[in-house]
């Protein structure tokens, strides 16, 4: 009884740390610039997807993740500065339909270079799983909860210690007075693009000897990133994280306890109830009408 | 009342021009084999291995003279896995494009959306689609190369019959495939007197099965688990299963009978049984085999021409391909009633996938026994039966 909880729980929770920090990639940029980045899911298959190519050119694995991260946070910068800043004042509405462009564009280019299957990744460690009272807990999950936290908690001194983290949340509460104070708001957008491409491509990649990664790995876990996000409220971090792991444990709780068909539905459920009665999310801010 | 006659008569003196003119050009105009496929998308690696073998089939082909002493051409649209996409190119190939035969469709939803279509335009149609729906009931001008799912189920469910083995969990994937082989599952386990005791499910972008595979696990009298589905699914199942400890015998479908898929599933694969194509053991099969030749040609000539791993996917198109030609060089013409009649009488064409007797009542011509029984040992397959 506890040991079917436990690895409902166990999976839930795993899942549901990836979702989290999917999550928070879309909170980083939406709270910057209220776009909702729909290209935040190809970050995280860049990041696995490098991984595993060079690794199998040779590339020790830390040099290959590092070199991973460092593509995916160019490939964040060149997003921003190629295809979001030359559509200057443009809609919210009209970003968000570029970075849906964006995603497929470089969706379409990892389909030509990398190919179309999926390829595997090692495990960090031991590919034995950890018995923990007659559950068991594959050991790449530890991984992912504890980068998952250590992210979450270097985004946190990030945003509250460092001037430029600072100045991220300045522009995302009031962009013109930003600007007003000499704050470059173009080179904080771009900023935020390649922190959220930086934290998704490391998503990507602890997470890819768990589900393996594949050219269009990111549309499936971005969506689920994004639901986590929205559940949590857009633009709360705390939200994000929340969002994450309670999606994740949900669904796993219902494929166990209630049927595996139910599983989405329930999870999808879940969603409308808690927009329905918290139009904001479970931690969105509360908005004040300016006359 | 004389006005229309005069229209009439000239509306048919156009019509018999034009079909004079067609069939003077006919001689020298190549053979048309149409074809669409999901050459990209989700379904992409049943497409691009099929779309490569036709490729390359019809350059040989054409290069040793061709079929009734015209050349083969070969027209190909992408339905990315869609099945609107799939009826909107099946129009286009039966209509503008005018071809003598359609061998394609990769999906089952892609072929069964092309059906009412090749049906009522009077073409021959040989789909490369799975599921037993496409062939039955039997459609006059729809025939179709890979064992139904039907067949798969018979084969697990008979290899664990001689194991011992009655009641059963089954893990499917909620996608076409999936969800057509749990049907054809639970119905041959009716029929057989078997017991599928847990019957879980999961959809096609899930990445963890843990917790359905703990419910299997947890049920009562399992004795053994079977997981129907394709793409990346089952290779997690796989992975899920061995971090569980579960040690119950283990089979998959033959969706998932590909060398990508040990590549995958890794060492977690060791042990599990599925019906596979012969294509992957091409060496052990007895020399008396009557498929042997022709699978180690196939898999060399693939693998040869675009060095990469040939796939059982590929080979419904071979064997799609080759039982146009055939029917065509039976019939004599490219007239589509005769060559259906002469697909439809097709016995003993030895393909790669296996030996074809076409009937009436049968428009897939395989038995059960075409799929051989493999299991993984060692990280290779390994010929059980």
């Amino acid at each position: 009884m506890l040991a079917e909880f436990l690895q409902y729980l166990f999976t839930g929770i795993t899942i549901g740390a990836t979702y989290a920090l999917i999550a928070l990639g879309f909170t980083l940029i939406y709270n910057a610039s209220h776009v909702i980045n729909f290209a935040q899911g190809e970050f995280l298959m860049i990041g696995g997807m490098a991984t595993v190519s060079l690794t199998a050119m040779g590339v020790p694995m830390i040099l290959a993740v590092v070199l991973a991260v460092i593509l995916a946070g160019i490939l964040g910068v060149a997003l921003q500065r190629f295809a979001i800043a030359p559509a200057k004042q443009a809609d919210v509405v009209t970003l968000i339909i570029i970075t849906i462009g964006a995603s497929i564009f470089i969706r379409g280019i990892a389909q030509v270079v990398w190919g179309k299957e999926y390829h595997v990744m090692q495990n960090f460690s031991t590919d034995q799983p950890i018995q923990v009272f007659g559950a068991v807990l594959n050991s790449q999950s530890l991984w992912v909860l504890g980068i998952g936290a250590i992210l979450v908690v270097g985004l946190v001194l990030f945003f509250t210690k460092t001037l430029i983290g600072k100045a991220i949340l300045a522009t995302s509460m009031n962009k013109e007075a930003a600007r007003l104070v000499g704050i470059r708001t173009q080179m904080v957008l771009m900023l935020a693009f390649m922190v959220s491409a930086l934290l998704g491509s490391v998503a990507g990649i602890v997470v890819a000897p768990i589900t393996f990664t594949s050219y269009d790995i990111g549309i499936i876990l971005g969506l689920k990133g994004f639901v986590a996000a929205a559940i949590g409220g857009l633009g709360s971090g705390v939200g994000a994280v929340v969002g994450g792991l309670s999606l994740g444990i949900v669904e796993a709780m219902a494929a166990g306890y209630i049927s595996s068909d139910y599983k989405d539905a329930v999870a999808f459920s879940m969603i409308l109830l808690v927009l329905f009665f918290m139009p904001r999310g479970l931690f969105g801010a509360k908005v004040v009408e300016r006359v | 009342m004389f006005k229309t006659v005069i229209r009439r008569a000239g509306k048919c003196a156009a019509v018999a021009a034009a079909g004079l003119m067609m069939m003077s050009a006919q001689a020298a105009e190549p053979i048309k084999i149409g074809s669409f496929l999901s050459v990209t998308g989700p379904a992409s690696f049943l497409g691009d291995p099929e779309l490569k073998t036709l490729e390359m089939y019809v350059e040989k082909i054409n290069e040793e003279g061709g079929v009734l002493g015209r050349q083969l051409e070969l027209i190909h649209y992408d339905d990315v896995g869609n099945a609107s996409s799939a009826r909107n190119f099946a129009s286009r190939l039966i209509r503008s494009d005018q071809v003598d035969i359609i061998v394609g469709g990769s999906t089952t939803g892609a072929t069964m959306a092309a059906v009412p279509l090749v049906e009522q335009a009077q073409v021959p149609f040989i789909s490369l689609a799975g599921a037993v729906v496409i062939t039955n009931p039997v459609k006059k001008w729809v025939f179709k190369t890979p064992q139904t799912d039907r067949m798969a189920a018979e084969r697990i469910l008979a290899d664990m019959k001689d194991r011992g083995i009655t009641k059963f969990g089954l893990i499917s994937g909620t996608g076409g495939f999936g969800s057509s082989g749990r049907t054809q599952t639970l119905e041959v386990a009716e029929q057989m007197g078997m017991e599928v005791v847990a019957d879980e499910t999961y959809s096609g972008s899930d990445t963890d099965m843990t917790a359905q595979l703990t419910n299997i696990r947890n049920t009562n009298g399992v004795e053994a688990v079977l997981n129907f589905g394709f793409g990346q699914g089952p290779a997690i199942v796989t992975r899920n299963y061995a971090q569980l400890g579960m040690e119950l015998p283990f089979y998959q479908s033959h969706g998932v009978a590909s060398d990508s898929f040990l590549e995958l599933a890794g060492s977690s694969a060791e042990g599990l049984r599925l019906p596979a194509s012969p294509l992957l053991v091409p060496d052990s099969l007895p020399n008396d085999d009557p498929q042997k030749e022709v699978v180690q040609n196939y898999k060399a000539e693939y693998e040869a021409r675009w060095d990469s791993k040939v796939s059982t996917f590929g080979a419904y198109a071979y064997d799609g391909l080759m039982l146009a030609v055939r029917a065509m060089e039976e019939a004599g013409s490219t007239d589509p009633e005769a060559v259906r009649n002469a697909l439809e009488n097709i016995k003993g064409y030895v393909g790669v996938t296996g030996v074809f007797n076409m009937s009436p009542e049968d428009h897939n011509g395989l038995d059960p026994e075409s799929f051989r029984i493999l299991e993984v040992q060692n990280g290779e397959w390994k010929l059980i039966d």
